[in-house]
């Protein structure tokens, strides 16, 4: 081979030869162009997916951190105390009475003044098409048809069984629809491209409807309207986030709480018993599977079938099997006190802990038991409590006795005892609902995800042969093109929201099955603007959104950045290599990325190839500070814990009134720092909660202390895309794209 | 890509480690693999301008006996370090581009039209694809005129390249 740059300076053939070259350097020049645009999507994209997915883990280890807590915390003082009780026993523990009144929608009046869609039942077509018109027109539904909807649509999938079993026989074609995430606009477009349901139109929607979009309840009204109109040809599954713990972190939550400030409370707790009625699976023609995220290699389709699926009401983990050391390490400190707040079940005598004086104690207690027998005994009692209300609603099958009698210790098996599901059972709901597939051989835990696994050909081929089925229709990943083939294209991948991480970040698709079986896709963008910008524009908006929240994320971590670009600087020259550069930043936030590949959009300004790394991190933060009177290291932590911090608020904001009070604050920054290996003080603390409060009542607004960073990401928007504007209000309350 | 300075050990290290990463961005099954179809891409965004025909030749020199589709990081790598190293294939500098626009602009008009841009690239030298095709003059026709205003579009497409 030649030397490359075979290009002379001159033409001096023929024209036509001239031609021939003068297009081959265009060409040339072009494709490497385009091949340049490539990587930086490709780099986007695996930021956006990596950052999701640590984000995914954060969520794991705050439940985790819950666990430890229950284990390890040795509450010092009364407040302290009931804060943990209220975490821990949640607000699934409905006290008798009120579970009658969450039921009740005819109490809630319909005001004159109300301009939103009627609903009656039964329900019949033209009402379920008036809601989508409706919403169309942004009008919200009255919480008492809210109320009533889910009512019905509880009462509907009661009926139904694990696995829905449909044939193409029925209906000509049938539809899948992937994960829609709240995004109402992707929706409403399926329907308008593909029609409306009927009963020659077949739907499945394979879950995840909620959090992150801001439509996640109407998206809800609408596929439940359709079902109760049309059930035979209308079916939903469960997704991962069809599930109360997620959604209290991913935006659903906080958007119920938004849009119906009287009666969330109770459309959210109704909706947990909605949730874990749905179906887990669905199957066509006994040939093709439809599941949310993918299976194991335990996977077991009769074991699926069989289970009472109604008895998980998350599969998000909520206690760890206790491992054999911490049990060791136990008994020798003080054991965990552990109360509960409810008063129909009878306490547990379980106040250990002698030197901790003064408590108010109430039932002395003759014995100390070792702490996994704590747990069980408070899960059971968790367990004890909800069986009483769902006694109450006629849902139960068991008689639950007035009295919890003392029980014998269990043995040490791996089985735990998850509300009434063993292990086993759980773990095939959670494989079901969270696992990926991956091009390897073989069967692993999914770490990305904290559940489920990560499903290899052969897993797939099995489950194909032991159950005689053709493939696998699964959703639970973005993809580029709204869907993708793998495993020798007997696993298929349907993802319907497109723009899900930013604006023209990816299409969404759906996919058609007439008799045959053979799969149609169709795919789509909802968002004009998209269509008209090139592919350059296109990639550049998506870039600058990854890049901005990588920059967050580096911002989080200037602190640990410091400590290992230091490291490499050990002469104190305050210089270091690009190089060197690469390597810390990797080893400081573990996200997997091309570090080279994204370093010059990420640093601008080199001596010699030499970075200041000092005025680089300066430079870093001065975008990101907002507040001079907080401090630099304060706000970084905070803002590197936003989304754990948000979760735990309005888990402790058990009346959902969006303020908690000083004292509160104080006790959870206080629980999550010692957890988290934080150090921060507490005169810190206190002057961090003074200068939130605005209005000096003593209490701070949750929502006012997010915008406080909410704030800091909206100026810099203003700044950088004025020609991006969109005709959206931003609702600070409102959950919103963004990285959670 | 800045150029980096290429003597010595550290400077061969580090060009070792540009080709892994971007190498990773492609290796879906993080088994030291790419498809070689994105070949091509890894190599041009390292910094390199191959025409079609020289990138088949460097396919060729790291594809494996019996070609499996795939390219392994270990044959890969030798290569594309000499590549970097002897600095071949080099991106093409403007004044040479602005020419080559020149050359096809027959009657020197200071345009293309957008019947004779497309005839030129996708019937001379290494033909574009339809898609190819398209994503250029989404960017490069000024829908006004139909016309290619190339010198324009270089600059816009220089200030982007930064």
């Amino acid at each position: 081979m030649g030397s490359g740059s075979s290009t002379p300076h001159h033409f001096v053939l023929q024209k036509a030869e001239s031609a021939f070259k003068a297009a081959v350097l265009i060409q040339r020049w072009y494709r490497r162009y385009i091949a340049r645009l490539e990587m930086r999507r490709r780099c986007t994209w695996s930021i956006f997916q990596s950052i999701e997915y640590a984000g995914q883990q954060d969520q794991v280890k705050l439940h985790d951190f819950f666990s430890y807590l229950v284990d390890h915390f040795t509450p010092s003082s009364h407040n302290e105390r009931d804060f943990l009780s209220c975490m821990f026993t949640e607000k699934r523990l409905l006290k008798d009475p009120e579970m009658e009144k969450y039921c009740d929608y005819e109490s809630i009046e319909v005001p004159d003044y109300y301009t939103g869609p009627h609903v009656s039942f039964p329900l019949l077509p033209d009402h379920a098409t008036a809601l989508v018109e409706a919403f169309k027109q942004k009008k919200q539904l009255h919480a008492r048809y809210v109320v009533n909807i889910l009512h019905e649509a509880r009462n509907h999938l009661i009926q139904l069984p694990n696995i829905n079993r449909i044939s193409t026989c029925y209906s000509e074609e049938i539809t899948v629809c992937g994960d829609l995430h709240g995004q109402l606009d992707d929706l409403i477009f399926i329907f308008y491209k593909n029609g409306l349901p009927s009963p020659e139109r077949s739907y499945v929607f394979n879950g995840d409807f909620v959090d992150r979009g801001k439509g996640s309840i109407e998206i809800l009204m609408i596929l439940f309207a359709f079902m109760l109109v049309y059930p035979k040809e209308f079916h939903l599954n469960r997704g991962n986030h069809e599930d109360h713990i997620v959604n209290l972190r991913y935006g659903f939550t906080k958007e119920v709480m938004h849009k119906y400030k009287v009666h969330g409370k109770k459309i959210l707790k109704m909706l947990q018993e909605v949730f874990c009625w749905l179906p887990l699976a669905t199957l066509i023609d006994g040939k093709v599977l439809i599941i949310h995220g993918g299976i194991s290699d335990k996977t077991n389709l009769e074991l699926l079938e069989k289970l009472e699926r109604h008895k998980i009401i998350s599969t998000m983990k909520y206690t760890k099997k206790p491992e054999k050391e911490k049990l060791v390490e136990e008994s020798r400190s003080s054991s965990p006190w552990f109360p509960l707040k409810s008063r129909s079940v009878p306490s547990s005598p379980l106040r250990l802990s002698p030197q901790k004086g003064s408590r108010s104690a109430s039932i002395p207690c003759s014995f100390i038991p070792n702490r996994k027998e704590i747990s069980k005994r408070v899960r059971k009692s968790v367990q004890l409590e909800l069986e009483k209300c769902r006694q109450q609603v006629g849902v139960s099958e068991f008689k639950v006795q007035e009295e919890l009698p003392l029980l014998p210790p269990e043995s040490e098996l791996d089985s735990c005892d998850l509300e009434g599901v063993n292990y086993e059972e759980w773990k095939q709901v959670a494989d079901i609902l969270w696992s990926d597939p991956m091009p390897q051989e073989g069967c692993k835990a999914n770490t990305a995800r904290g559940e489920g696994c990560y499903f290899g050909p052969n897993v797939t081929e099995q489950m194909l042969q032991r159950h005689n089925l053709q493939f696998l229709i699964r959703s639970h990943e973005c993809k580029p093109e709204g869907y993708e083939f793998c495993h020798n294209r007997k696993v298929l991948t349907i993802f319907s929201a497109s723009n899900y991480y930013e604006v023209g970040s990816n299409r969404g698709a759906y996919v058609k099955l007439g008799r045959d079986l053979i799969p149609h896709i169709v795919q789509y963008q909802a968002n004009r603007a998209t269509h008209t910008l090139t592919m350059r524009q296109r990639i550049s908006r998506v870039e600058e959104s990854a890049l901005r929240a990588l920059r967050e994320k580096l911002f989080a971590h200037s602190s640990s950045l410091l400590g290992a670009f230091k490291s490499y600087d050990l002469d104190g020259t305050n210089f270091i290599t690009l190089s060197d550069w690469s390597a810390a930043v990797e080893s400081v936030l573990h996200l997997g990325l091309p570090w080279r590949v994204l370093r010059p959009q990420l640093v601008t300004h080199t001596t010699n190839n030499m970075l200041e790394y000092k005025s680089w991190l300066n430079d870093l933060a001065k975008e990101q500070l907002s507040h001079e009177n907080i401090q630099s290291s304060l706000l970084e932590v905070l803002y590197r814990n936003r989304s754990n911090l948000e979760t735990i608020f309005r888990i402790i904001d058990s009346d959902h009134s969006g303020l908690i009070s000083f004292d509160e604050f104080r006790q959870i920054w206080k629980l999550f720092s010692s957890h988290m290996n934080i150090d921060i003080s507490d005169e810190s603390i206190c002057d961090l909660a003074r200068s939130i409060d605005f209005n000096k009542d003593g209490n701070i607004d949750i929502n006012e202390f997010l915008e406080a960073f909410r704030l800091v990401e909206q100026s810099y928007l203003e700044d950088k895309d004025s020609e991006l504007k969109t005709s959206e209000t931003s609702d600070s309350s409102c959950s919103s794209q963004g990285i959670h | 890509m800045a150029d980096d300075k290429d003597s010595g050990e550290m400077g061969l290290q580090e060009i070792q480690k540009k080709i892994k990463d971007a190498f990773e961005v492609f290796d879906h099954e993080s088994n030291d693999t790419v498809d070689v179809r994105e070949i091509g891409t890894i190599i041009r965004s390292l910094g390199c301008c191959p025409s079609e025909g020289e990138l088949h030749d460097l396919i060729a020199e790291v594809e494996e006996e019996e070609p499996t589709g795939y390219i392994r990081l270990e044959k890969f790598l030798p290569m594309m370090v000499k590549v970097l190293l002897e600095r071949r294939y080099r991106p093409i500098p403007e004044d040479l581009l602005l020419q080559a626009f020149e050359v096809l602009d027959a009657a020197k008009e200071g345009f293309l039209t957008k019947e004779e841009l497309m005839k030129y690239m996708t019937e001379e030298g290494e033909p574009f694809t339809q898609e190819e095709m398209e994503e250029m003059l989404s960017a490069a026709l000024d829908p006004e005129t139909n016309t290619i205003q190339y010198r324009d579009y270089l600059a816009m497409m220089v200030i982007d390249e930064n």
